[in-house]
């Protein structure tokens, strides 16, 4: 009988596909989430640590805008994991996922560096300069290249081959820092022409971050419009919909492909530019920081929109510095902070499926409902 | 009628979002009866029947088997009440054999035990009347062999209330005749049938009664014997229409397309194309008829430059220059440099003809963007198109910067028909035009195609429909295993006629293999 009763029963809900949003709706979902997250967050931290929450929040917020310094790091840390994000978004609109911006970000940066330690006192800065930023460029697109022509000519898988030549650039800066330390021998460059600061971009004002910040905003509008009203940037949109589409209208898919990677590749070769010769001054194995797989997800986060996407940076690396304030002054372990993160980003990527998706319940009857 | 019923549903009402895809619907299907259900496309049939066999889930209503009331929540649920549903796109692994495609997921404890499964599947197919190897593996069956799988699958689980989704649009005239022989026995045997379809003459020959559904709204239950194709036809759209298609004479045809000998090859080293030569004529509609995959696809393509082709030429005639050009292995660029005005509306409406998640304006600039040397786009003389193909075809579309995909298939296929048109092409090819249309839709289309034809455009059609092809063409190519069998006048042939020219090399090479 019992059986039989459990047939008879609605399921308590089922998941409905959602009509369009209103944009406000959606907003308000997306909202909820981030207050949700934060609430689960608290909750987290007085069952792990016994700290007062509101507490952890206050010193997360001091942590990345407490004072003009950390406004200035905060701003220098969103522009360079923009300056990836915008590297890589071009690639991922057309769906070829390149996952090798961390890569191509340090060859940029090595060539940046190489430039710097074998010319820099060699070199008029007229010469110099433009040959830092062609350096890093070349060496930037060089490294998104040789994936995309072999996805283009053979269809190789280009998941994978991006994600090896992050090794290869890995090992390739590891060795150099051996070969050019100072002193010689103890595997780490320090900072390169202290005293000439021959290589290293200009100040703006007392600023050292202002150039960089400049130039992200500078490509980051360049990217919208080309992604928006170009017609390069249709085909990469009609590319990444549909490849027998292109093929069906005529575009050139591999001439696509491979132009794209190297435009993606280039911002990538920028972005160490900007990282070695504007803020390091130095080049180690950690100098892109993860931001080639952590601008993925500003990327997708943003929907592929460049405009957009100054926000998500935005608010990872507020999250980031946020969270690391958390660890040093409650003594908590690093991975705390990566556990707040963690859990609001949960969150708000988990939004998206409630603005897609409706979830119904069951509607009470009589005594259905227990 | 109560006694017997064997499912009775009672105001089943299902919505996706905004979209109401049933409403109301009051529906009963009696033990030994065969029951049609029809309605156009979107019209909430293949909805309906995905609700009784747990795929979705209604929003509100009831469902009764043998009188009970029941909650279906999972097709295991279904196959639980011994209901048994055959999908339209079949749900097979390639590289198993029958029996094991029929055992697959069953759990019974020797279902590994292949040779007593091939012996219950023969018992089967005896009583019913299957023609089936159950050692054959699912890659070497023909699409009719297939449906016989997954009917097989069906009966294996005991099903006693048999759901088929369209199962004649894959199949010949005669290869449906066959099917319908195996469902009358099956009724004869006390089964419960509902055959989903939206074509008038196999509802009137086949069912017992008819529902239909209009617009996701049950609309009535009718005796076929009481009933006839006008009233079923005005029950379904919800107005009467006449379905003739005019036919004028072609207008001093002249050769504008001559394919002389073409052969394509598959990566796998299959013969997709096979010694292929043919004439399209400018002013009249060239047909083309045959079993879905028979190498309709490829020969569109191979003239549209997206297929490779091993020999032979394809020969375009320009109408302006009086030149004669060979369009084999070009791309579709260097067609269009040569003065080449042929347009194409694939198969794949979503996939190739447009972008589903671009909106109408950039659609329309599919063909045009690269004009001008500008590197940035230009948008307004394809939002002008775009507004200009809305208003002339009646495109139901909240606005030109609608995505395609949120449209329905009727209109979908407007926009890129619209589009194609508006290039003034001399060539029209159009694959499946009408395919997923209702029938106003289907008309519209029709008479679109009579104008290009009217124009002097050299119209080439592949359709499925036979009674639509005799009535809208001017001549009908046959094609069966990448072969022409036979180019008939469309005036003057009959559908038994196209039905044997399109299984006529599968017969010549069983009868060589005799």
């Amino acid at each position: 009988m019992e059986n039989h009763e459990k047939h008879i029963r609605e399921p308590f809900f089922h998941i409905a596909k959602r009509d369009t949003v209103v944009w406000w709706l959606a907003w308000l979902i997306r909202i909820a989430s981030v207050a949700a997250a934060l609430i689960v967050c608290a909750i987290v931290t007085v069952l792990l640590t016994g700290e007062n929450p509101i507490q952890v929040y206050i010193t997360m917020i001091d942590g990345a805008i407490g004072t003009e310094r950390r406004i200035w790091g905060l701003l220098q840390n969103t522009a360079m994991l923009l300056c990836v994000s915008l590297a890589v978004t071009p690639a991922f609109k057309m769906k070829f996922w390149n996952i090798g911006a961390e890569g191509q970000v340090l060859v940029g940066g090595l060539a940046t560096a190489a430039c710097m330690i074998l010319f820099g006192d060699k070199l008029p800065l007229i010469v110099l300069m433009p040959l830092i930023i062609a350096a890093s460029i070349v060496a930037g697109a060089v490294w998104a290249l040789i994936p995309a022509i072999f996805k283009a000519k053979w269809n190789t898988n280009e998941t994978l081959f991006t994600l090896m030549m992050n090794y290869i650039a890995i090992q390739l800066v590891s060795f150099f820092t051996y070969q050019w330390s100072v002193p010689k021998g103890s595997g780490q460059i320090g900072v390169i022409n202290q005293d000439t600061r021959a290589g290293w971009l200009p100040e703006i004002g007392d600023n050292d971050y202002l150039i960089n910040i400049l130039i992200v905003a500078a490509l980051t509008f360049a990217m919208y419009v080309y992604l928006k009203y170009s017609k390069h940037g249709y085909e990469i949109s009609v590319v990444g919909e549909s490849e027998n589409t292109a093929r069906y209208i005529g575009i050139n898919v591999k001439k696509v492909i491979i132009r794209t990677m190297l435009l993606s590749g280039a911002i990538c070769g920028i972005a160490g530019l900007l990282l070695v010769s504007g803020t390091d001054h130095t080049i180690t194995r950690d100098t892109a920081a993860g931001r080639g797989f952590t601008a993925i997800m500003v990327s997708w986060l943003a929907k592929f929109n460049p405009l957009v996407m100054i926000f998500t940076a935005l608010l990872i690396v507020f999250l980031e510095k946020g969270a690391i304030e958390i660890s040093t002054i409650f003594g908590l372990n690093a991975a705390f902070s990566e556990i707040i993160t963690g859990i609001i980003i949960f969150f708000i990527i988990g939004s998206e499926f409630f603005i897609n998706y409706t979830i119904k319940f069951r509607k009470s009857k009589g005594g259905a409902a227990q | 009628m109560g006694a017997n019923a064997a499912i009775e549903l009672k105001n089943i009402t299902k919505t996706f979002g905004s979209v109401v895809a049933n409403k109301d619907v009051c529906l009963t299907v009696n033990r030994g009866e065969i029951l049609s259900i029809l309605g156009e496309n979107g019209s909430g049939k293949t909805t309906l029947m995905n609700m009784i066999s747990g795929i979705y889930y209604p929003d509100s209503g009831h469902i009764f088997i043998d009188g009970k009331e029941v909650v279906i929540r999972s097709p295991r649920d279904a196959f639980d009440y011994k209901i048994g549903m055959i999908h339209q796109h079949f749900k097979l692994v390639d590289v198993f054999s029958a029996a094991e495609n029929i055992v697959l997921g069953l759990d019974e404890k020797d279902k590994f035990n292949i040779k007593r499964s091939a012996a219950k599947i023969k018992e089967i197919s005896e009583q019913y009347g299957f023609e089936i190897d159950p050692m054959k593996k699912i890659y070497e069956m023909s699409v009719s062999e297939k449906q016989t799988v997954e009917i097989i699958k069906v009966l294996y689980r005991g099903a006693d209330i048999l759901i088929l989704d369209e199962p004649t649009a894959v199949l010949t005239p005669q290869e449906t005749q066959k099917l319908f022989a195996i469902l009358r026995r099956m009724r004869d045997d006390g089964k419960a049938i509902i055959i989903i379809t939206h074509k008038l003459h196999e509802v009137l020959s086949l069912s017992d009664r008819v529902a239909v559904l209009r617009k996701g709204e049950y609309i009535d239950t009718v005796n076929t014997a009481e009933t006839n194709e006008a009233e079923l036809t005005e029950m379904m759209v919800g107005k009467k229409i006449s379905l003739n298609i005019e036919r004028g004479e072609p207008k001093d045809p002249t050769d504008r397309l001559v394919v002389k000998n073409i052969n394509c090859v598959s990566r796998e080293g299959v013969k997709l194309l096979d010694d292929v030569s043919f004439t399209a004529r400018s002013g009249e509609i060239l047909g083309i008829a045959g079993i879905a995959g028979s190498g309709q696809r490829e020969l569109l393509e191979a003239i549209a430059g997206l297929q490779h082709l091993e020999n032979g030429e394809i020969l375009y005639n320009n109408p302006k220059t009086g030149t004669h050009d060979n369009l084999r292995d070009k791309t579709p660029m260097q067609i269009r440099d040569l003065g080449v005005r042929l347009s194409f509306v694939p198969e794949d409406r979503l996939g190739m003809g447009l972008v589903g998640n671009m909106d109408i304006v950039d659609n329309m600039m599919l063909r045009s963007y690269r004009k001008g040397h500008s590197m940035f786009l230009e948008r307004k003389s394809p939002k002008s198109l775009a507004e200009k193909i809305i208003e002339q075809l009646e495109v139901v579309t909240p606005s030109a910067s609608t995505p395609v995909r949120r449209l329905s298939g009727g209109n979908v296929q407007k926009v890129l028909v619209g589009r194609e048109i508006a290039a003034s092409p001399t060539v029209l090819m159009a694959a499946y035009p009408v395919r997923g249309l209702d029938i106003n839709s289907s008309y519209t289309i029709y008479n679109l195609l009579n104008e290009q034809k009217e124009k002097g455009v050299a119209v080439i059609f592949v359709g499925e429909d036979l009674d639509v092809l005799i009535e809208l063409c001017d001549r009908i190519m046959v094609i069966g295993s990448g072969r022409i069998t036979g180019i008939v006048d469309g005036r003057s042939t009959t559908k038994e006629e196209i039905g044997l020219l399109m299984t006529k090399t599968q017969r010549e090479e069983n009868g060589g293999a005799l």
